[in-house]
């Protein structure tokens, strides 16, 4: 498993559409088009994207998120940033779980 | 597909000059520094540096021609004894003198004087800054690099750079620090504004942004990571034929160290020398057989015009 993800996997993304070009060409025009600058500027758009990737850990999107920024004039410090609301975010959503707890204890509880 | 296919697909011929408004000169691959990402591999162990014969047939050809503006490049161009004597050679003649300099040379023996001396004669300075913050300058420049330029850049600003007048006008230049294409220029330069200014009160007029020449030292850096292939490909697929027109090389002769003659100083590295328009060296120069000439091309272009150019 230790090559599971390799770099050039991500150069054959095309690929995924060999079996439902119609499908795949519908998400590639609709991926283009959300991250293209709107409202938000390309820049602000490629910073969550970094700090998707981090939550869903996906070592592609990683990958190509880091260039993303970079390549925005970013710096480590800010993708680090943008990880740590990340982690903060999905760290809150285990946190806040603990409320589960507390109400299933009550629901047993004298 | 070449470069010089690509051009072709979208331009009638080959690129020839347009309007040689700029003497791009380089004084010498002589430096105090060592940048990981210099396409001279300039050094302080470098010895080739542009003697006095030549310097003066550079003035002549400055003098005698319809030259706007000299650009004065390195190495560190202040190094070269003749620097100030061709700076101000150059301005007695009326012409607009800009220097690229890297900054932290004000720092050395007898150089201290650079910002007055530049402020007396009016000199657009040109200046390597490839980030805003410290560790990422340091790594491309070496250690200290970063605070010894901050220094230099509010001493630019003590003597009225990078406000408002027009004879003491400061642009800093950004350069990726690695394998990767640059950001926009504008919004970068919204960044570099605002950080520059907040944490030290610095004011600069632009910041251009340039991608890195596959050539010299960030082509060793290249080679040996594995990355060549993969930039060269990035490069390519982001060519901008938008950017044809107003290619550097195309307003420009170049002059090397030796004298001799090149369309940029990508191609002086290269070794890639004025073929057409003929003589090719400063001391037998032709401004008209050399102002419509074809300019010599090669896979290195391509990060001229890659996205937004770099000019």
């Amino acid at each position: 498993m230790g090559d599971y993800y390799r770099d050039e996997d991500l150069e054959r993304f095309g690929e995924i559409g060999k079996y439902s070009p119609e499908l795949f060409k519908k998400f590639m025009d609709w991926y283009s088009s959300a991250l293209a600058a709107g409202l938000l500027t390309k820049r602000e758009k490629v910073l969550i994207g970094i700090a998707v990737a981090h939550a869903i850990q996906c070592p592609y999107c990683i990958d190509a998120y880091t260039r993303s920024c970079i390549e925005e004039g970013m710096s480590l410090e800010h993708i680090t940033e943008a990880v740590h609301v990340a982690s903060a975010v999905r760290g809150g959503a285990s946190l806040i779980h603990g409320i589960q707890a507390h109400n299933a204890a009550d629901k047993m509880s004298l | 597909m070449t470069f010089k296919e690509r051009v072709e697909t979208i331009k009638s011929g080959t690129l020839r000059a347009l309007r040689m408004e700029v003497l791009q000169v380089n004084l010498g691959y002589r430096c105090n520094m060592s940048c990981k990402h210099c396409h001279v591999q300039a050094g302080p162990g470098r010895e080739e540096i542009m003697d006095k014969g030549n310097i003066d047939a550079v003035i002549t050809a400055l003098s005698e021609n319809g030259f706007k503006s000299i650009d004065i490049t390195g190495g560190a161009p202040e190094l070269n004894p003749l620097f100030r004597y061709l700076v101000k050679k150059a301005k007695d003649a009326g012409r607009h003198v800009a220097v690229r300099t890297n900054l932290t040379i004000f720092f050395e023996d007898g150089m201290e004087d650079l910002p007055e001396f530049y402020r007396e004669n009016s000199v657009e300075v040109i200046v390597s800054l490839p980030y805003y913050l410290e560790d990422n300058v340091d790594r491309v420049r070496g250690k200290g690099t970063f605070q010894k330029s901050i220094k230099a850049l509010q001493r630019l600003n003590e003597h009225g750079y990078g406000r408002a007048s027009e004879e003491a006008v400061l642009h800093l230049v950004y350069n990726p620090q690695g394998a990767f294409l640059p950001p926009a220029q504008l919004s970068l330069e919204e960044e570099y504004r605002k950080e520059l200014s907040a944490k030290f009160g610095i004011s600069f007029n632009r910041l251009y942004v340039f991608a890195n020449m596959p050539v010299g030292r960030f082509r060793d850096f290249l080679l040996r990571t594995g990355n060549m292939e993969k930039y060269m490909e990035r490069l390519r697929s982001s060519f901008n034929p938008e950017t044809i027109e107003g290619i550097m090389c195309r307003q420009i002769i170049n002059v090397g160290w030796d004298g001799r003659l090149y369309d940029c100083d990508f191609n002086q590295m290269t070794g890639l020398g004025v073929t057409d328009g003929k003589p090719a060296h400063i001391k037998e120069f032709d401004f008209a057989g050399l102002s419509e000439r074809e300019i010599n091309v090669d896979e290195h272009c391509y990060a001229c015009t890659a996205g937004q150019g770099s000019t």
